[in-house]
């Protein structure tokens, strides 16, 4: 499973983890079982441990998930079938993923601004971009912070 | 000065977050067993539909102006509901949960429109809810307050100022008071107390010569004498229950010893998410009382534990013990239930000499089971005794999905 940062998308970080993303699983960090009689070196060091959660979440009653099929925003590394981690509390930043809705059909865009008009941009050059005009029912849904891919 | 932030057509509001093409649309939510109405979007209200109206009665309105129709989703409404009161605490750690859709802000330290405002914003970004706040010097008068902040664009009105406080009330029926049922309006009004303003103003004398003493409190409220201060700490629940009606009625012993069997491990998994033990378990069962062609039967019962206990082991096999007792064949049933009271702390709990062995480690198991239970999905991990018939479960066939609370049921988006 890789976690990418739509943040850095650029040259997206890699990170790989063998841990599932669920509710209160953590993956520990160090291991006890230090044989008798010598006191493990590493005990300052325990209890820490990496949760994913904390990682991926910032702000977690303003946090949804999505699920995504089609490859509109392949170039953003976004593949189908990814889970994406959304959340509404964040503002819309320059060239951020989004998901928003469009006279009432949910997508995921890259928000692209000028200096007059606003663009839902794919990341695929087979989809043309799609401007946000007034008469269209434009509505965002959230900033979209993570895409978790699946390999096996 | 309190504030009630109302979520607005709570049930309808929380289907439109993930399914925005039932924006502007009529929408009606129903109750369990898909029975009767019982949420409405604006657009529906201005049908005409009405709070309660049982949905066969409706068919027609419903097929003639597309009105879209959904089984009630608890799980995804609670979770949007969490969602929205911890937004709220974000906000301000005075709050008191009202109900799953209302709760009491104080603003003991500043409020003026621009915050209301901002609240409301924020909300309704972070949940994708609506809400209306009223702001004023009581709980009763933030109740009228939300009323009219419910008819304003912005959703959001303080009532700081008397004689606009006064006007207000002499225009605001007695009937749409808090806590003003059918019973004291009928009385109220044979006194010509027809609104918020005439109690107000009625002489405590005859008050209290007529009505108990929540009518002076709502009347010192109304004055603007906070009574009703906001309820903070959580209470210990008195106690808890789980009923339902059926989907069909059952006459059958075993689908209803199934059916309880699965109430009373719910109320135990809810008591130890609490921490708490119970003393007492009850059990009842109804017949249709609104088919007054069949035989009625209504019986009810209560077993002791000698120690109290949150074991759903103890607390099932108690509840089908009771079962057996008050069972009679020959009669339909619509409904059952299972009550647990005399709830306390875990921490205080009395031990009998007689207490089973190895408590501890059927606690332990009890932590066990909730534990997968919340990981795996509920009931993943259940007792013989719950079965998988589940013949009784209640008829839902318009649920939307579980957006936020099943995995499978997240949204899905083409792109």
């Amino acid at each position: 499973m890789t976690i990418k940062s739509s943040k850095k998308n650029k040259n997206p970080h890699t990170t790989i983890h063998n841990g599932v993303v669920k509710k209160t699983i953590s993956i520990p960090y160090f291991e006890e079982g230090v044989s008798a009689g010598f006191p493990s070196p590493a005990e300052n060091f325990m209890g820490e441990e990496i949760d994913l959660n904390n990682i991926l979440i910032n702000n977690p009653t303003s946090t949804y998930y999505v699920r995504v099929f089609g490859d509109s925003m392949r170039g953003a590394g976004i593949i189908s079938g990814d889970l994406l981690i959304v959340d509404r509390s964040l503002e819309i930043t320059k060239n951020c993923i989004v998901v928003a809705h469009i006279d009432g059909e949910f997508t995921v865009k890259r928000i692209k601004k000028t200096k007059k008009k606003m663009y839902l941009v794919a990341e695929n050059q087979t989809y043309r971009d799609i401007e946000i005009t007034e008469e269209m029912n434009f509505e965002l849904f959230g900033v979209v912070t993570h895409s978790i891919h699946q390999f096996t | 000065m309190i504030g009630l932030v109302d979520c607005n057509n709570f049930y309808a509001s929380c289907e439109r977050v993930f399914n925005p093409r039932l924006n502007k649309k009529p929408i009606i939510v129903l109750s369990n067993n898909d029975g009767c109405v019982i949420a409405r979007s604006n657009e529906s209200k201005d049908l005409g539909i009405k709070m309660g109206e049982p949905v066969f009665k409706i068919k027609e309105i419903i097929r003639n102006n597309n009105i879209h129709v959904f089984s009630s989703n608890f799980s995804l409404y609670g979770d949007l509901s969490n969602r929205v009161m911890n937004t709220l605490k974000s906000e301000t750690k005075a709050i008191e949960v009202y109900s799953i859709d209302e709760a009491f802000l104080d603003f003991k330290d500043f409020i003026d429109l621009d915050r209301a405002i901002k609240i409301k914003s924020k909300v309704q970004k972070w949940t994708g809810i609506p809400v209306s706040i009223g702001i004023s010097f009581t709980k009763t008068l933030s109740k009228v307050a939300n009323q009219i902040a419910k008819t304003k664009r912005e959703g959001v009105c303080i009532l700081d100022n008397d004689t606009v406080i006064t006007r207000l009330l002499s225009n605001f029926p007695i009937e749409k008071l808090w806590g003003i049922g059918k019973n004291y309006t009928r009385r109220l009004k044979e006194l010509n107390i027809l609104t918020a303003l005439d109690l107000r103003e009625a002489p405590t004398s005859l008050l209290r010569k007529n009505f108990p003493v929540s009518i002076i409190r709502m009347q010192k409220e109304l004055k603007g004498n906070m009574v009703y201060d906001l309820e903070i700490l959580k209470n210990r629940k008195k106690s808890i229950c789980t009923s339902r009606s059926f989907g069909k009625e059952i006459n059958d012993f075993n689908n209803l010893k199934e059916a309880v069997c699965n109430f009373a491990n719910n109320c135990a998994r809810k008591l130890r998410q609490e921490n708490s033990v119970c003393s007492k378990v009850s059990i009842f069962l109804m017949t249709n009382r609104f088919n007054l062609t069949v035989a009625q039967h209504n019986p009810t019962i209560t077993m002791h534990f000698d120690t109290p206990t949150s074991d759903s082991m103890e607390i099932i096999s108690a509840t089908s013990k009771a079962l057996r007792l008050i069972y009679a064949s020959g009669f339909s049933y619509k409904k059952a239930g299972v009550v647990l009271h005399e709830i306390k702390s875990n921490k205080q709990i009395q031990m009998s000499c007689f207490d089973i062995p190895k408590r501890k480690k059927r606690n332990k198991l009890m932590k066990s089971i909730d534990e997968l239970n919340s990981i795996m999905g509920n009931n993943k991990i259940r007792f013989a005794s719950q079965g998988f018939n589940e013949y009784w479960q209640a008829k839902r066939k318009k649920l939307s999905p579980s957006y936020t609370t099943k995995y499978e049921d997240i949204l899905k988006i083409k792109i």
